[in-house]
Formats: structure tokens, sequence, C-alpha cells
């Protein structure tokens, strides 16, 4: 017969084992609730008001989600817009960002220069970046289209062009990829040389090494990659509005930062861009709230599907 | 068990969502209008903080004209916080951030401000003050207030006409500016050169919308054209005088070519700068503001210009003299901690005439009251004097404050800038359409 004695102090200690560990959790879990849950709650629930930020918010039902769906002129274009950042730019980035540093691995000599040297636009602030890219592109006298015209090649209007805006934009990304490439850089260093040595022992040829050996093994670093690249993208803003606001000519006037964001022809105005002139700049922060939840929602699912994608190619998933 | 688990979440779900409701309302209270005392302090003390948008050079023009308050009353102390857009203002308002004045560069928060109770009503100080209104202008007066809530007071006034290059209009026959858009356009053809391969080399006048100044609201005085009805929806689709202006600027883009304007605009120099297009003589006439004045002297002092008002639609030539006006404006924040100290700094910045002449003399704005405007102390240039003469103009016209903000504006804006690339069709479902959106949104931020 044994006594029920040291169950009891197993369950006290297991008590005691989750007090401890909820107590030194604590800190982040109010982080949380503070920083993420409580504003979460608040936009949800303002998004049913009408709401100024300056007068109490009126209860008004579903009406900012119809006016969203049926009535707001600009939105589909904003959502648009960004849904092709999302599908081009961060595929673009990761892609490219992933070649270059294949090559450099393979670097022998000087590797330290060539990384530093790919990596090094991505320490640049963005709104230094983006001025900088938009005057090497200017149509009149820019030196992207002086050598252009030298060359006798065609000299496009780039962040001007309704048509080219967004491809700029992708051009900027691919210049700041050192961010994403030196991830992939430290990935790739990480695969082990004995799969490749197994690999090649049963006849895989560079495309059969990287499709069996190398993507499975960094498919997390694809992942992160991607997954944060899909949530930047669904949050654009700086960069599109930088460009915007030099393009446009209108760098440094006083107005309302508000004033120029979509240009050429709202070819660069985001979703979060919308979001941000329908809360601060026509005051409507009840409606701005409904464009918030929407894209929590969307930025949601896309992560999800993304994760669903990135987990299909894992090495579990491979080796099954 | 599962009922047990449920009530566990159900308490700190709800103080959750208790605090989350918390939250989105702790910040705001209904506004209202200033408790003035019933006479005005005698002696004034303590620190009143100002909240204002300008920076660099024109921050110090205004540090100047504080100092000058502060030393009148030796016992203030104002508390400056400069390249606060309104934006920024909004946000520190509703946050109950220690704003006692708020200066902010556009009348289009008039209304969201006014009808929030944002800027508390000014009219119990004006009535035991005696402020005479009447120093201001009809203009002036309608964008400080809504609906008959006077709660800004204005500052300094933006007036928009039309630049000309003096050297350019002589070498092509003209000695006088145009007064009509027909002979604008007859004049800018005229001045136009193009480049051996077509494209655009100077423009006599840059049709575009969208490019520098070219806005509607700068260029509704030109014909008369109203924005709002009574009721606050939109009378754009309704009003002629839109149609009459958007076809004029439709026809001359497509006589030059959408294209070659494009080009030509894309290859600008920012307008701020000292490659802005009529500054380097790139276009021989521009809409702009009066501010333009400082920066030519500043950036290209030996151009050779005149200035004018911007020229009518060709059936309302009754209204040339007048053009767009708008302005600085200022008010006391709700929650202002020391309201009599607040209203002391914003009538001094607002109507004391040396102060104004002063600003208008470092800024280069236009000053708002009479006197100001007839001080001898004010520096007036030949080109500035003809701002001011806009300004003083009946046919002188604004856009009205609305609880939209800009919103009703953009809305246009966006419409007619993307009606630029290719001939008119449907104006009129056009326009339909602008009314629209702009009564979608009211009836989104003011009910139906």
């Amino acid at each position: 017969m044994t006594s029920p004695q040291p169950v009891l102090r197993l369950g006290a200690l297991e008590r005691g084992r989750r007090r401890a560990a909820l107590a030194m959790l604590s800190p982040t879990l109010a982080g949380l609730v503070v920083f993420f849950v409580l504003p979460l709650l608040a936009t949800i629930l303002l998004s049913f008001t009408r709401y100024n930020l300056l007068s109490p918010p009126q209860w008004i039902g579903l009406r900012n989600y119809q006016y969203l769906f049926t009535q707001d002129p600009k939105v589909w274009t904003s959502a648009g817009n960004t849904l092709w950042f999302v599908v081009v730019l961060v595929p673009v980035r990761v892609l490219t960002a992933m070649g270059v540093a294949a090559l450099l691995i393979r670097v022998r000599r000087g590797s330290g220069f060539w990384r530093t040297v790919f990596y090094l636009p991505a320490l640049v602030p963005p709104v230094a970046s983006v001025v900088a890219f938009v005057f090497l592109f200017t149509p009149g006298g820019g030196p992207v289209n002086t050598v252009l015209g030298a060359l006798g090649l065609p000299q496009p209007l780039w962040f001007n062009d309704p048509q080219l805006a967004k491809p700029s934009l992708v051009l900027l990304g691919i210049w700041v990829m050192g961010d994403v490439m030196v991830i992939f850089l430290a990935a790739l260093l990480d695969v082990p040389r004995e799969l490749y040595e197994a690999a090649e022992l049963d006849g895989a040829g560079p495309v059969a090494k990287t499709w069996y050996v190398t993507l499975p093994t960094i498919a997390p670093v694809i992942g992160f990659a991607a997954i944060t690249g899909v949530i930047a993208a669904l949050q654009y803003f700086t960069e599109a509005a930088v460009a915007s606001t030099v393009a446009s000519g209108k760098a440094g006037a006083g107005s309302s930062a508000t004033d120029v964001l979509g240009y050429p022809d709202n070819a660069l105005l985001t979703y979060a861009q919308w979001l941000y002139v329908r809360g601060f700049g026509s005051y409507q922060l009840g409606y701005a709230s409904a464009l918030a939840v929407l894209l929590f929602v969307v930025a949601a699912a896309a992560v999800t599907f993304t994760l669903r994608k990135v987990k299909a190619f894992s090495p579990e998933e491979a080796m099954s | 068990m599962r009922s047990v688990r449920r009530h566990r979440l159900a308490l700190p779900a709800a103080s959750v969502l208790v605090a989350a409701l918390g939250l989105a309302g702790c910040s705001t209270s209904s506004g209202g209008s200033g408790t003035a005392a019933s006479a005005a302090p005698t002696h004034l003390s303590g620190t009143v903080s100002l909240w204002h948008f300008f920076t660099d050079r024109e921050a110090d023009v205004v540090q100047q004209a504080v100092d000058s308050f502060e030393k009148a009353n030796p016992d203030v102390t104002v508390d400056v916080h400069s390249g606060q857009d309104d934006e920024k203002l909004q946000k520190a308002i509703s946050a109950g951030d220690n704003v006692d004045v708020g200066i902010s560069y556009s009348t289009d928060i008039v209304g969201n401000f006014c009808s929030t109770g944002a800027f508390l009503d000014l009219t119990p100080y004006l009535t035991r003050d005696k402020v005479d209104l009447s120093q201001f202008s009809d203009t002036v007066r309608s964008y400080t207030e809504f609906k008959g809530t006077r709660c800004t007071m204005p500052l300094l006034q933006d007036v928009y006409g039309l630049y000309y290059n003096k050297a350019l209009l002589s070498a092509a026959g003209y000695s006088a500016p145009p007064k009509t858009l027909s002979e604008l356009e007859a004049m800018a053809d005229k001045l136009t050169t193009f480049n051996a391969d077509g494209s655009i080399a100077t423009l006599g006048f840059n049709p575009l919308q969208g490019w520098y100044e070219n806005a509607s609201s700068h260029y509704g005085p030109a014909a008369g054209a109203t924005w709002l009805k009574d009721d606050g929806t939109s009378a754009i689709g309704t009003d002629p005088a839109w149609a009459e202006l958007i076809e004029w600027q439709n026809a001359y883009v497509q006589k030059i070519g959408y294209d070659k304007l494009k080009a030509f605009s894309a290859a600008s120099g920012q307008e701020f700068s000292a490659d802005n297009d009529f500054q380097t003589g790139r276009v021989a006439m521009n809409l702009d503001g009066e501010y333009r004045t400082a920066f030519i002297a500043d950036q290209a002092p030996t151009l050779d210009y005149g200035t004018a008002p911007f020229p009518t639609a060709d059936d309302h030539t009754d209204l040339y003299g007048g053009g767009y006006v708008t302005g600085n404006i200022a008010g006391i924040a709700k929650g202002s901690k020391n309201p009599e100290l607040a209203w002391a700094l914003l009538k001094y910045l607002t109507t004391d005439t040396d102060a104004l002449v002063a600003l208008s003399n470092g800024l280069k704005n236009a000053p708002t009251t009479t006197a100001a405007l007839q001080s001898p102390n004010l520096q007036v240039s030949a080109q500035f004097k003809t701002f001011l003469d806009i300004a003083a103009s009946p046919h002188a016209a604004t856009t009205p404050a609305s609880p939209l903000g800009s919103g009703y504006q953009t809305a246009f804006q966006d419409f007619w800038t993307g009606t630029q690339s290719a001939p008119l069709t449907d104006l009129a479902s056009g326009l339909a359409g602008v009314d629209k959106d702009i009564d979608n949104q009211l009836s989104l931020v003011a009910g139906p």
C-alpha cells in the first residue's frame, strides 16, 4: 500500500513551479496585454464608432464597415497597391537576397569586402535612401537617365510614372536587401557539408543538391524572411510616402504630409497610408480603426497561409 | 470544469474590455466655450505654452514676437513648442498635453476643431475685450469660424496670384499679364518652346493639376466656384463653374499633350528650392502664393518678375482682382491650464499691429488686420502689394470649413487630377460621383 503523501508533494511542487514561471513571465505578459491586447481591443471597439480623437466615440454599429466595403473610393486602390508590394516586392527581395548570399558564400577572396558592400545600403535610414534613390532616377538630369540617354535608350519617368512608380520602389527594395541577405548568408553557411557529400554520393547534381539539401535546410529562414516581408509589405508606408513627396516636387512644403501621399495618380497609395489619411487627415479615427481591423485580419490570414506553405517545405515534410 | 474555465477567462477578458473602453474614452471630453472672467486681468503672470508648426528661420521670427510679448509682460513665460504640425497638435490636445495656444498652418482644421471643442469658443473673450472683428476681411472671418462658433483667430494669410517673368513676356511682345484664361492660354502658347525631339523646353504656363500650387482650391475663385451647400453637402457637381474650369484646363492640357507635360513636370526642380521652375525661367507664368516673393528675394534676387491677380474664366471677368486666400489660424486648446493667459497671448499675436507687422515682414505672409495692412512699417514691395490688394478684394475667396477637414477638397482634387490624361468624356457623371463621395464621407463623420 502506498501513501498518497508523495503525490500531494508533487502537486504542490508543480503548482509552485507554475507560480514561479508565471511570476517570471508576468512582465512579458503585462507588456503583451498593455501594448497588444488592449490596443487591439480598443481598435476593434472604435471600429464600431464615429470617433475623431477629440470628441467621445459614438456607437454606429457596422456603418464604418459598410462604408469600407461599399463606398470608400480609394480603399481598393490602396489595397491593390499593397497587394502588389506583397506579391512582387517580397518574393523579389527574398529571391535576390538568397541569390546574392549564395554567390557570396562562393567568393574566396575579399568576401568580407563584398559582404559589406551588399549589406551597407541596409544601414542607410529609409528616408535618406529613398531621397537618394529618387534623385538618382530623376527624369530631368538624374544620373540614371543621363546614362540611358547617352546610350540612346529611352529615359523613363520612373517615380513620376504611375506605371513605373511601384517597380522603381522594387529596385530600391533590392538595393537595400542587405538585412535579408545577411540572414540567408548565415543560414547557407550553416548547412552541414556532410549532407552535400552524401547527396553527391547518391549522384545528385547542383540542382538536386539545391532542391533536396539547401532549400529544405534553410526553409525556416525562408519562412522567416517571407513572413516578416509580408507583414512589412502590408504596412508599407515610409518609402512610398517619401518617394511621393520628393517625386512630386513638394519636399519641404509647409503643408500636411497627407497631401501628396499616393503620387503619382495614387500609384503609390498604400493601405497603411490610406488608413493614416482617413484617421489623421480627415479626422475619421473610427473609420481608420475599421481599416486597421481589416488589415489585422488580412495580415493574420497572410501569415497563416505563408506559414503553411513554408511548413510544407520544411525538412520534415521533405523527408516524408 | 468547462464553466469554471469560462469564468476564469471571463473575468480578465471583461477587465480588458472595460480597460479598453476606458482607454477609448479617457482622452475625450466634450469641448465648450471659454469661461472668461468678467474683466480682463490687470496683471499677467505665469507660464503659457504655445504650439506652432514653424521651424528654422520662420520659428525665429515667431520667437521674436513671443519675446516682445514676454517683454511687455515680464511675469509671463511662454513655453514654445515649434515644429508641431496639425496632426501632432490634434494628438497633443486629445491626450491632454499642456497646450494653451495652438497655431495651425491650415484652415482645414477649423471645422473639426470648432465643432469638437478642441479649440475653445472665443466669443466670451472677444465680447468682454470688445475686439472689433471688422478689422478682418469677410474672407478671413469666414475661414476662422464654423457654423457661428468662432474658435480661432487669423494670424497671417496666404494669398494666391499670378507670377510672370517680365523679361520673357517682353521678349514675346507682351507688356502686361493676362486677365482671362483665354489670354493666359494665348500668351502661354507663344511663350512655350520645344526641343528638336518635340519635348517641351520651356512652358508659358503649366496647366497640370497637382504640379506645384496648381490645385482646385487655388483655381476656384477664377470662376467663383463653390464647394459646399449650406447644409455642408457637396456643391461641386451642381456648380457649373467647376465644369467650366475643368473643361478649359483639360482642353489646354490635350492641346500641349499630356505626356509631354508629364515629362516636363517630372523634370521640374523642387518647388521650395532655388530650382523652382519659375525662378529658373523654365516656366514664364505661374500660380503661387505671396510667400514666393521671399523665396525669389533669397534664391533668385536678379529675377525680373511681376505679380498680378490670377486670370478669371472668360465669362467671369467681373471677378478679376480676387483670388484664393487662406491662412494660419490660432486658438486656445481645450484643457488650457490658464485660458486668460492663453487669450492674452492669442490676442497679442493676432491683433497687435506691431506684432503682426513684424511677423509679416519676417515670414513674408500677408497680415490680416486693417491696421497692420496699412502700417507704414509693413515692408511692401510692388510684387507683394499685389497680394495685399487681392486679399482686400471682395472677390477673394477661401475654402469653407467642414467636419471633413480637407477631405472634400482631396476627393475633388483626385477626380480632377485623374481626368487630365485624356479628353473629357462624361464630366457631369464624374462630378456627380464626387458629390456622392463627399456626401458619403460627411454622413460617416457627421451622421445622416
